[in-house]
């Protein structure tokens, strides 16, 4: 793999940045794998990176149906924070975004991680009370944040409503410095190249329609271009996972949900920080293009259709102008859903199961972009020395049979 | 937006008057006490998540606030039929196309 630096942006120049290497690629599938991760999301190709990097396991491909990143890391607002209620997710949360914050330098590729900030808006007590708690519990785990008055989210978003006298005033807010967004496919890209040069074959366009099984305990699987053979089976397949999963004749507690996000049109830099509110529901940011980027809520049926209903992108915006009176008059340019894997807890599932050398990672829902890098690498360790990394072990699927759930909805309430 | 059929009201009505209630025909245990954690757990949180037909509970909330069934396919959306709690849907999944 070539290093990009400014010098090789400058020698490419010289050749009309023509000769540019592959940044991945596209082998043919071996017979048999050590490990085959499915599903080439941003999670999967973590995975696949920290499998290799880490653990010295290269004979590892990355089977995707489509493109990869083109599921939900394609289509998400690319928000990222760390700042969840329980210990067991803030740990999680914030393993990732400590990894976030060396990550182009460890890819040796730009994923534009920005800390301009997240704030979470309160609009009554009970919101209020919430967000207390939950900076305290955030802050007791060591991750930053605090509570800040209209007055100090006026001076962080200048053209924020702040007036008592709107329909859900705003009273105060959470803000965590440290959070921010990231280029959503810079961050597959950035992985896949990685993960490419330490050996991973990326085999897309090849859908996995079955599992197959000898004695309770995988040997590969079936694909769209024939059978391939593996030690162990690592399922990432976000939306998709209960369909896997019953590949494999398991059940799991997640639903697949449509949700949407759209973007505006381009506009002057007005927005250089984050804001979510659970109460309104709606969230937005700017991209470094300068479109305003809004997600919408999770519709209310399950679907794969990755497409949602319009009147929730209609609540989201008569949210994001009462937020933002100026946005009113901004045009929207796209509009778009994925399916998502909502877990009744909202918490991830990464876990071992019944099935011997078959692992799943999925349940992150509305909110695993920010996830990422933590979760391919915890998920990585577990697969490689087959049991929970102790991060993981809390999110193992056997929660939902103990009871042992991790209750985010109040954090993870609004998706994103 | 989709367009659904209360068998209640006999009539077509903007998704928006309605709620969702998740998969139809769960039954609740007889004798809780004697269940298992596995047996819990599954009637709590495993649910049917089909890529396809997908048997569900329906609330006409702001029309007759009344329950009833629909099948609907998950990934055109296409809702092949609705029905009144008690009532025999009138085909049978297996014949509904679509996989589970
Ligand atoms: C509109 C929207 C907004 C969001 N906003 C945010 C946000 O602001 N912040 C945040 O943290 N999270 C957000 N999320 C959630 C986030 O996008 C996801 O949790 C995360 O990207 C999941 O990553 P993944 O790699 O697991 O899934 P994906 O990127 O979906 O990857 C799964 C891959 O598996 C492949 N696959 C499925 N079945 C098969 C098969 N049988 N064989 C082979 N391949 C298969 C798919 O094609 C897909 O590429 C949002 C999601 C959406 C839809
Ligand atoms: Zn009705």
């Amino acid at each position: 793999m070539k290093k990009y630096s400014g010098f090789s942006l400058f020698s490419n120049a010289l050749s009309y940045h023509e000769n540019w290497q592959k940044i991945w690629r596209s082998p043919k599938p071996k017979r048999e794998y050590d490990v085959i991760v499915v599903g080439g999301g941003g999670h999967g190709l973590a995975t696949a990176y920290y499998l290799a990097k880490v653990h010295g396991i290269t004979n590892v491909a990355v089977v995707e149906k489509g493109y990869l990143g083109g599921g939900n890391t394609a289509r998400n607002t690319t928000i990222i924070r760390s700042n969840y209620l329980w210990d067991e997710a803030a740990q999680l949360y914030e393993l990732a975004l400590k990894l976030w914050e060396g990550l182009s330098q460890e890819l040796n590729y730009n994923v534009m991680f920005s800390q301009r900030g997240v704030l979470n808006l309160g609009h009554n007590l009970q919101d209020m009370r919430d967000i207390e708690r939950r900076v305290n519990a955030n802050r007791l785990n060591g991750i930053d944040g605090e509570v800040v008055t209209p007055a100090r989210i006026k001076e962080i978003a200048p053209l924020i409503n702040i007036s008592p006298d709107c329909r859900y005033p705003i009273i105060g807010a959470s803000w965590q410095p440290r959070g921010g967004t990231a280029r959503h496919d810079a961050v597959a890209w950035g992985y896949a190249r990685g993960a490419d040069a330490l050996g991973v074959d990326m085999i897309q366009q090849t859908e996995v329609t079955g599992i197959r099984r000898e004695n309770g305990t995988v040997v590969g699987v079936e694909t769209t271009e024939g059978f391939i053979g593996a030690r162990k089976v690592a399922c990432v397949t976000a939306g998709n996972s209960g369909v896997v999963a019953a590949m494999a004749g398991l059940r799991l507690p997640v639903e697949s949900r449509p949700l949407q996000a759209l973007v505006s049109e381009p506009v002057k830099p007005c927005l250089d920080t984050v804001v979510m509110s659970n109460a309104v529901h709606g969230y937005v940011s700017q991209s470094d293009k300068g479109d305003l980027v809004i997600g919408a809520g999770v519709d209310g049926y399950n679907g794969y259709g990755q497409r949602g209903s319009f009147h929730v992108i209609e609540h989201t915006l008569q949210a994001i102008c009462e937020l933002f009176p100026a946005f009113s008059r901004v045009r929207m340019n796209r509009q778009w859903g994925g399916v998502v894997d909502t877990c009744p807890d909202a918490c991830p599932i990464i876990s071992k199961t019944s099935v011997g050398g078959l692992y799943f990672n999925c349940g992150w829902g509305t909110g695993g972009f920010k996830a990422t890098p933590g979760s391919g690498y915890v998920f990585a360790d577990t697969v490689a020395n087959d049991r929970p990394h102790p991060l993981a072990a809390p999110f193992d699927v056997d929660r939902f049979n103990t009871g042992a759930l991790i209750d985010e909805h109040g954090a993870a309430g609004v998706a994103h | 937006m989709l367009l659904i059929h209360c068998p209640h009201c006999r009539e077509d009505r903007e998704e928006e008057e309605f709620s969702y209630n998740g998969e139809a025909h769960i039954v609740r245990p007889l004798d809780p006490e004697s269940l298992s954690d596995e047996a819990w757990g599954d009637y709590l949180f495993f649910r049917k998540n089909p890529r396809g037909v997908h048997r569900e509970m329906w609330y006409h909330a702001v029309g007759c606030r009344r329950y009833f069934y629909a099948a609907r396919n998950t990934l055109s959306y296409e809702i092949l039929h609705t029905y009144c709690v008690g009532e025999k849907p009138q085909i049978d999944a297996a014949n509904e196309g679509a996989g589970a």
